[in-house]
């Protein structure tokens, strides 16, 4: 047995992995704000995922409601009734659920379309490239909110349309951030010896590449996380969202409608625009806290 | 642009023959009649051409909300928006340019912090929903001002002075909205453009000739922190145009965003969304443009291209 044996070259790789990974935890734990923002986060993700159990469907009945319409605060209803005299406190509750998963959703569908369109503009270059940056600068100048209202307007109200016109109007950011660094990556010497080993295209980008975009790209995507939950907020707020599910933007929907403004029902339109602001906060401190770790000369000296 | 509008409302599903005739019972032959006068029936190239003569012409169409030309309506709600966007946005920069500086020059001191601090929250926040806030604080609770529309009704007779004053009462919150949502990005672009301007050379040139720093931070670096904001100015009127669509529709201003809302839910009313998106696209196309070359005029590093 040779236990002077080199250890391979996956084992090594994984080794190297796991340092980076703990050393960027170290130093995002170190962020006062990023912790901040991840504690945040993490109280609205587990209030979704329980949202389902703290809050009984039947509280939701439009017909069969539990309380008064339109009561202020008390001890049974803490953050009021809407007009139908629902639970304020539940429907921000379960418009949590709604709100997050057509932000991720929306994200997904941004950061596949930003990555496939700024590695294919950068690796290959060349007309497609320039076609591709054309394509990406387009969808840069348009004004992006009349951009997605007409797209949801066209393709109809449910829950994956609002998630894709989101995705479809904020990937041009990721394209060009992502484009701009596998400019410079393709030039890397390692790139060239593995092209000279015969590697093809497809291995290059998965191997030698998409790893080294993979950090930016997911900087990038908490971004846009936050950008999608606002604009998802504010397509429901317009009558674009799915009218069959409760969001934070279709609650205001629903609060403006009925003139909760003029009547002073502060408690129906303070809470969910509340969450919104808790929420994007979190996601933008978070945001910063990794750009500190990725670009070095932002950290404090 | 002109050739995307064009497919993006002629491909994509939703037919406007159906969505004009859905609610009432209809023979193929009536729908066939529909086609035939909203030009539906001839080919699709033939439409197209069709409708780039229409555009060059100023012809948009029909509203099917309002049952009047397209350009009409849009032309009625213009002013209110452009009076809007304009106090707003000169208010913004302003304001928004003075806290950059202010805030580069004192930086690390409380009132820095917390003026960073404003930025993350006024970003996180969306624009309708601070509207609704200042609504609920300074109309509702306060009475100070209205809550909506541009002017109070019955006063059409009034003195122009009065008018005026009416209008301004009913200007100020929606303004207030819209400066409150803009301020921290400008304030973060300016401090950053400001603190980058200081440690140029010219900047340790203009120190070491002795000059005071008051009069060094307003002769070399704010003229030169001041380009990004240009920038920033013309790319943000996309970002302005559509807070203008929320807090139009919150504040009832008789402008584009409120006539954007009421294309929404009218049916959706594809005409008078084309014309509006049309309108908002060449704007914001017109503004990157004269960003361009403002900058080529202001920064001679930057050449003519």
């Amino acid at each position: 047995m040779n236990i002077y044996a080199a250890p391979s070259a996956r084992a090594v790789r994984r080794t190297r992995r796991v340092r980076a990974f703990k050393s960027s935890a170290r130093l995002f734990a170190r962020s006062k704000m990023g912790v901040a923002g991840l504690a945040i986060l993490a109280v609205f993700v587990a209030l979704a995922l329980l949202a389902d159990v703290l809050v009984p469907e039947a509280r939701l009945s439009v017909t069969n409601a539990p309380g008064a319409p339109l009561q202020p605060p008390s001890s049974r209803f803490w953050l009021g009734t809407d007009e139908l005299g629902r639970s304020v406190l539940d429907l921000v509750i379960q418009g949590s659920q709604i709100s997050l998963l057509v932000g991720f959703l929306a994200t997904t569908i941004s950061m596949l379309i930003g990555a496939l369109i700024g590695i294919s503009a950068g690796y290959f270059g060349g007309w497609i490239g320039a076609v591709l940056m054309r394509i990406t600068d387009w969808f840069l100048v348009i004004p992006f909110l009349p951009l997605a209202i007409v797209l949801a307007a066209i393709l109809g109200r449910s829950l994956f349309v609002i998630a894709l016109v989101i995705g479809i109007v904020t990937w041009p950011g990721t394209a060009r951030v992502v484009r701009a660094q596998v400019l410079t990556l393709k030039e890397r010497p390692y790139v060239e010896r593995a092209r000279a080993l015969g590697a093809s295209n497809r291995q290059i980008i998965a191997r030698h590449i998409l790893p080294n975009v993979f950090p930016l790209i997911f900087a990038n995507t908490i971004l846009v996380v936050a950008v999608a939950i606002l604009t998802e907020t504010t397509l429901s707020f317009l009558g674009l969202g799915d009218p069959f599910s409760i969001s934070w933007g279709s609650i205001l929907e629903s609060a403006f409608a009925e003139g909760a403004i003029s009547l002073g029902a502060w408690w129906y339109l303070v809470p969910p625009g509340l969450c919104i602001v808790l929420v994007v906060l979190g996601f933008t401190m978070c945001g910063y806290a990794f750009d500190e770790i990725l670009d070095p000369r932002l950290r404090e000296r | 642009m002109l050739v995307l509008n064009f497919f993006l409302f002629r491909i994509l599903p939703g037919d406007p023959e159906r969505t004009l005739t859905r609610l009432q019972r209809v023979s193929p032959s009536t729908i066939d009649e529909v086609k035939k006068e909203l030009g539906l029936d001839r080919p699709l190239m033939v439409q197209f051409f069709d409708y780039l003569g229409d555009t060059a012409r100023g012809e948009l169409g029909i509203s099917y909300v309002f049952s009047r030309p397209v350009s009409e309506v849009i032309g009625a709600a213009l002013w209110p928006t452009v009076l809007l966007l304009g106090v707003a946005t000169v208010g913004a920069t302003v304001i928004g340019t003075l806290i950059g500086i202010w805030g580069a020059w004192r930086r690390g001191s409380a009132a820095d912090t917390a003026s960073l601090g404003f930025s993350l929250v006024t970003y996180a926040m969306p624009e309708f929903w601070l509207g609704m806030m200042l609504i609920l604080g300074f109309a509702v609770a306060l009475d100070w001002f209205p809550t909506s529309f541009m002017s109070t009704p019955g006063l059409a007779d009034a003195s122009a002075g009065v008018q005026l004053v009416d209008t301004l009462e009913h200007l100020f919150l929606p303004a207030l909205t819209l400066v409150l949502a803009l301020l921290g990005e400008y304030a973060l672009i300016m401090r950053s453009s400001v603190i980058e301007a200081m440690n140029e050379d010219y900047v340790t040139t203009a120190r070491a000739k002795g000059m005071r720093e008051a009069l060094v931070l307003r002769k070399h670096v704010v003229p030169n922190a001041l380009l990004p904001v240009v920038t920033l100015a013309a790319l943000n009127l996309g970002f302005i145009v559509s807070g203008a669509i929320t807090v139009e529709t919150v504040f009832s201003w008789p402008g584009l965003g409120q006539l954007t809302f009421r294309a929404i839910n009218g049916g959706p009313d594809y005409p008078l969304l084309q014309g509006l998106f049309l309108l908002f696209s060449v704007a914001v196309i017109f503004a990157n443009l004269a960003a361009d070359l403002l900058l080529g005029m202001l920064d001679p590093r930057i050449g003519r291209a």
